[in-house]
């Protein structure tokens, strides 16, 4: 099948790459690019595994095709760390997921993670309920959500004390 | 263990994060940086993709297959069929269960979304174009999809292949479709209890199909060196080792050419134990072409084909006196375990443990049977995230109890303290012949009665019950749970010959630090964190520094793997005991550095002091270096050991449930209200992981209770194979969870522990339809069938004229 030029930028890193049009955008980070966080739970876009961050929205990789992003700005889990001024320093919803034990078998995490980041700009001082509306898109076989909820409390508290300090 | 007062040794417990520590985890920053290894991830130079083309009909002939047009298609290498692994004799496989499996539909299919070939090519998308370009011919032949109906006379033959076999793996077969039947107990003595008893009743009651529905798929890479004939899988497993021998079994390579790895996985509970045709069939390819090759099912397929748990038709009855004492229990299930009996349970017990079937109670007398039917299905019947049965065993016994309490017009709670086993009782031997460890059931029970204030609830309920104008019903749900687990004990428990201890192997380096490796595979349980916790407690050596590795057969010993809560009550004691044959020779060594005798030493956290001159000691790390270069005369250098735990018994984990729903007469829309859970796992390891595991098993069991269900049509279609139609609950319909605890270590296990992540999943299911039955049982409803989704509870609601 013949190939289609795109340009897009990962994690801060510019891409130009071939590819056929029919390629999801999720095998085209996982196989093309070997960027494999985001996974694969369910391809009908319920699941959000493979949630990925596009110009400022949350999106189900999944079902959506890497031509698609011709021009666009992706992140993905493995971006998050690096958004922090600091090398190597997690990102609080990464901390947050770490200190209050939000995952378990990590499939669902990288998803979670990239989501919990959009809602906390979305909204930084979620209430409970709006947390639990804001990932539901994003489904979760080993924790019960309960400690998600604690992780995702834990970095809004965090990312506003920062902005205290900054402010 | 007594905990240290002094704030010095005090600090030098706490250094260690050992057991009762609620360590943070030590696999999640590679899980929070994208950084896991899952099947999926792995990519090998020169790897092919496997997809397989899949039955649409239940029940058919295959009348041809044309692969011309898939070989015709770009990127596609090969196409394999029954015939193409006929020569190899790898068109059938055994199952765990003692039948044999197709691999690929040998002539006929037998359920929707069997296999029928695979195609592999170079990539995912070329081989799902040679998957829909094999042609196949089918004849649609009578689907039979109700086991009732399966074992009528003139029922359609489903399994030809097994004609003229009168007998199977678990004794003589009464009819075509029939697998088993099999008892335990002692029938008279259960038939004399109820010949003169004062009260019985008796519930019919059916416990659904439902999925494990991990959120990773199954899948595998194999990958066959064709120089130097070895071969390597990387497999979504939670039995590696099982898995290697049964493909040395089927390949004929040798079993030390044979290297199974369970990398990261993405949950399991029940789903990933099996040998699925995917597996076999990556294999072979990979064995034909000599390259790597891939195969990830994707959810459809998973769903529809690959372990399924329950489906337990069951009869239950239950002999009392008229105050409520039980004095029998009899129990008649008919199981569906569609086209192949591929159930995953220990050889001689093909119903699993569901003889567990008696519960908390002291029942006199109890028999029960189960028979094993045949149906246009897919195959299975594991475990999903229960031991063995033991989840259709707790909720029939719970459920009975109910039926008796609301006969006899008595309390729910005061029933289940009547018939307890005693505290004094135990180790309590059962009617079906189990020996229950320990347990403090009327403790546990008035601590979540007072917690939840439950005369108080009560009492509302009342209230509401004579208020003709409440918008909604209430229920109340009690359980009051005995799980069996840890899987077992040798004499009684193998799979394929291999009895089900588990293993460790620990090595001490110069420097202090260790390596702890397993024959367990976690899916998410933290082993790496909790085991890490078991060893740092038993040698004084801080967990930070303790690695923890299993899931390699090439590297870790032998085992028998993670499911039916048995990780910590096997492999957790193989870790103990080969720590304790570490510490004996530290001991020696201690002495020797000390120049005291082994006696004359006393160990203490960390190191072994001289009695009475504490000053003079020798901790962990200084020994580990002496096991180096400085050990007594006629002792082997080195600091190691391995050790192989066969349990003398299962471990008996309990808990007591309490669940408040509320349902809206005008929708039957159920609301769960509070959730109380009480889990009593013996000796705790990691708080923070158990609370954890204990969400996740509630969420589970509001899952299967609430929403979960695999409903086919007349012609065997699965009308519910996608997460859109499965009910996978999101954060919004959760319930908020409460847990808590009690304390009653096992006495025959090395650490006291029991194991703990299945009881909420065992425990929640039976709670969620107490509460809903206890909703209507003032209107007489004793049984309503799981999921109790607001469709159905608006059914009820209406069929007993409460519905606004």
């Amino acid at each position: 099948m013949p190939k289609k030029i795109i340009n897009v930028t990962v994690n801060g890193r510019a891409h130009e790459e071939a590819v056929e049009p029919r390629t999801l955008l999720v095998h085209f980070l996982r196989e093309q690019l070997n960027l494999t966080g985001a996974h694969i739970g369910c391809e009908t876009s319920h699941c959000g595994a493979c949630t990925v961050d596009i110009d400022g929205k949350s999106v189900k990789s999944c079902t959506h095709l890497a031509v698609q992003c011709d021009g666009s700005e992706v992140l993905t889990v493995e971006g998050l760390a690096s958004l922090s001024k600091e090398a190597g320093v997690l990102h609080a919803v990464q901390e947050g997921f770490y200190k209050e034990h939000g995952l378990q078998c990590g499939f669902c995490t990288p998803g979670m993670l990239v989501r919990s980041y959009r809602l906390l700009i979305d909204n930084p001082n979620p209430s409970e309920d709006e947390i639990r509306a804001g990932i539901s898109g994003n489904l979760c076989r080993c924790t019960g959500y309960q400690n998600i909820v604690k992780a995702i409390q834990y970095a809004a508290n965090k990312l506003q004390q920062a902005q205290k300090v900054t402010a | 263990m007594n905990a240290p007062t002094d704030p010095k040794l005090l600090e030098r417990k706490d250094a260690l994060q050992g057991m009762g520590d609620s360590r943070l985890r030590k696999e999640d920053a590679r899980f929070i940086q994208g950084k896991g290894n899952y099947v999926d991830d792995i990519k090998l130079p020169g790897m092919m993709h496997m997809d397989i083309v899949r039955s649409p009909y239940a029940h058919a002939r295959i009348k041809s297959i044309d692969k011309s047009e898939a070989l015709k298609v770009p990127g596609v290498v090969a196409v394999l069929t029954a015939e193409d692994l006929k020569p190899l004799k790898l068109h059938w496989m055994p199952t765990l269960a003692g039948d044999v499996a197709a691999v690929l539909a040998d002539g006929k299919v037998h359920f929707q979304m069997q296999e029928v070939a695979v195609v592999i090519a170079t990539d995912r998308y070329a081989a799902a174009d040679g998957v829909e370009a094999v042609q196949v011919e089918y004849e649609e032949l009578p689907v039979v999809l109700d086991p009732y109906e399966a074992l009528k006379p003139d029922a359609p033959v489903l399994r030809e292949d097994l004609a003229g076999k009168t007998s199977g793996a678990h004794g003589p077969r009464e009819h075509h479709n029939h697998i088993f039947t099999w008892t335990a107990g002692d029938k008279a003595a259960a038939d004399a209890a109820f010949a003169s008893a004062p009260v019985t009743v008796s519930q019919h009651m059916f416990y659904p199909r439902v999925h494990p529905c991990p959120l990773e798929t199954c899948g595998c890479v194999a990958s066959f060196d064709p120089v130097r004939g070895e071969l390597t899988t990387f497999m979504t497993s939670q039995a590696p080792h099982v898995v290697r021998t049964v493909v040395s079994l089927l390949s004929g390579i040798p079993e030390s050419k044979v290297r199974i790895v369970s990398p990261d996985i993405g949950g399991g509970f029940g789903n990933k134990v099996g040998v699925y045709p995917g597996y076999v069939c990556a294999i072979v390819a990979s064995i034909v072409l000599g390259k790597p090759v891939k195969w990830i099912e994707d959810r459809v397929e998973n769903i529809s084909s690959t372990a399924f748990a329950r489906d337990y038709h069951m009869d239950g009855e239950l002999a009392a006196t008229p105050d409520g004492k039980i004095l029998g229990l009899r129990v008649d299930v008919v199981a569906d375990h569609g086209a192949f009996d591929a159930c995953a349970d220990p050889t001689k017990f093909p119903a699993g443990l569901f003889h567990i079937c008696s519960g908390s109670y002291d029942i006199p007398a109890a028999h029960c049977s189960v028979k094993g039917v045949y149906t246009n299905k897919a195959p299975g019947g594991v475990a999903y995230r229960c031991s063995f049965r033991v989840t259709e065993a707790v909720y029939l016994i719970e459920r009975m109890v109910d039926v008796l309490a609301q006969k006899l017009g008595m309390d729910k709670a005061e029933i289940r303290a009547k018939n307890f086993i005693r505290k004094e009782q135990f180790p309590y031997t059962s009617a079906f012949g189990f020996e229950y460890d320990s347990g403090d059931y009327h403790t546990a029970l008035n601590k979540v009665l007072d917690a939840v204030g439950y005369k108080a609830l009560r009492a509302e309920q009342a209230a509401r019950r004579a208020d003709p104008n409440a918008t909604h019903l209430m229920g109340i749900g009690l359980v009051t749970f005995t799980e069996v687990v840890g899987a077992g004990p040798s004499k009684m428990c193998d799979i394929l010959g291999v009895g089900m201890f588990d293993s460790c192997e620990i090595r001490i380096h110069p420097t202090g630090s260790a390596i702890a490796r397993m024959g367990t595979i976690t899916q998410g349980q933290g082993h790496q964190t909790t085991y890490a916790q078991i060893l740092a407690t038993e040698l004084g050596i801080p967990s930070e520094v303790i690695q923890v590795e299993e899931g390699d057969t090439s590297t870790a010993p032998y085992g028998l793997g993670t499911y039916g809560s048995r990780s910590t009550p096997v492999a957790g004691a193989a870790i103990a005991m080969a720590a304790r044959k570490i510490h004996a020779k530290a001991r020696k060594i201690a002495a020797h550095l000390l120049e005291v005798g082994e006696n004359d030493l006393d160990w203490e956290i960390d190191r072994f002091n001289v009695k009475g001159d504490p000053a003079r000691h020798k901790t962990m790390k200084d020994i580990a270096w002496a096991a180096y270069n400085n050990v007594p005369a006629g002792l082997e250098m080195g600091l190691e050991a391995v050790h192989y735990y066969d349990p003398p018994n299962f471990t008996y984990p309990f808990g007591i449930y309490l669940c408040v729903v509320d349902i809206d007469r005008a929708t039957g829309e159920t609301k769960v209200r509070r959730f109380y859970a009480l889990d009593d796992c013996g000796t705790r390891i990691n708080p923070m992981i158990i609370e954890g595991q204990i969400h996740g098993g509630l969420t589970e069991g509001f899952a299967v209770a609430m929403g979960q269900q695999m409903p086919f049509d007349a012609q065997g279609n699965l009308l519910g194979n996608t997460l859109m139609d499965y009910f996978l609950p999101t954060a919004v319909e959760t319930p908020h969870w409460e847990t808590d605890h009690t304390v009653t270590p096992s006495p025959h296990h090395p650490i006291g522990a029991k194991g703990v992540a299945e009881s909420p999943h065992v425990g929640s299911i039976p709670t969620f339809t107490a509460a809903v039955v206890d909703a209507f049982a003032h209107l007489g409803v004793t049984d309503m069938t799981m999921p109790h989704t607001s469709y159905r509870v608006w059914q009820q609601l209406v069929k007993s004229g409460v519905a606004l």
